[in-house]
């Protein structure tokens, strides 16, 4: 048995370093990264609570949270690709005007 | 003895947990870090075993570490993103308490979590998940519940996913 505080302070410390990466990091793609590792220090959150409370609610909700991370991932890359071509860098401090 | 080796489990998956995660910070080229990631999902795949979620496991690896992860390798290495440059000095005040603030916020939450609010008390995932002889968490009992209660939202979800779909051939679409 595994007290449900070190699940949650596990998950706390994955979205702390989250959002650690989105905040020091450069580079757009290790950014996007970064959004997918508090995404999932919140799945374990949900799962945790799940078990704790022996209801299967929170495995849908992962089932979601998911989809809509996939959804996500698809268009934020298309959206990267699309930067890339008219901007030709990754870096996030050389893309600051909205207007080429 | 199976008690035990529950949190022995819980320790080295949270341990290549925190460790994946600080790597990911620290490595400078993205492939680095997005290799570093998919460690990270595997072992929460299998912290989500430990609890007794089994078709989140599943769908943790082959949702998340395959298909996403793969999307993510196949993007940074179609940019060919090389390892990132440093501009923009930071604000000296965040360079100077950064570290410590971090460490001072994450141990009052810490406390805060394990002893005010009562929550190291509850202890979860004990033998009975892991003989599973209560079936929680299995693909049968999540459909069931995904198909019956939660129907509409997954229904909304495929057109989420259709519209996730032609915003992406849109954006990546070569103009002419």
């Amino acid at each position: 048995m595994v007290p449900l505080s070190y699940y949650l302070i596990l998950s706390g410390l994955l979205f702390a370093c989250g959002v650690a990466g989105f905040l020091i990091k450069r580079n757009i793609i290790t950014i996007f990264l970064s959004i997918e590792l508090m995404l999932n220090g919140v799945n374990l959150t949900f799962v945790a609570f799940a078990a704790q409370l022996k209801s299967l609610d929170g495995h849908i909700f992962v089932f979601f949270v998911m989809v809509v991370a996939a959804a996500e991932a698809a268009v934020g890359l298309a959206i990267i690709i699309a930067v890339f071509r008219t901007r030709e860098t990754l870096n996030v401090d050389r893309v600051n005007l909205l207007k080429l | 003895m199976k008690i035990m080796l529950h949190l022995v489990l819980f320790f080295i998956f949270a341990a290549v947990c925190v460790g994946g995660a600080i790597n990911l910070l620290a490595q400078k080229h993205p492939i680095n870090s997005a290799l570093s990631l998919i460690v990270v999902m595997g072992s929460l795949a299998m912290i989500y075993l430990l609890l007794g979620a089994e078709f989140v496991a599943a769908i943790q690896v082959i949702v998340y570490a395959g298909a996403v992860m793969v999307l993510f390798v196949f993007v940074i290495m179609l940019l060919n993103a090389g390892v990132e440059e440093r501009t923009a000095q930071g604000s000296r005040v965040a360079t100077v308490l950064g570290i410590p603030g971090l460490i001072i916020g994450l141990s009052i939450g810490i406390w805060a979590v394990s002893r005010v609010t009562g929550l190291d008390k509850i202890q979860i995932g004990g033998p009975d998940v892991m003989d599973n002889t209560a079936a929680f968490g299995n693909p049968q009992a999540v459909g069931r519940l995904l198909f019956r209660d939660y129907l509409l939202p997954f229904e909304v979800t495929s057109i989420l996913i259709l519209i996730a779909i032609m915003g992406a051939v849109v954006l990546a679409r070569r103009e002419e």
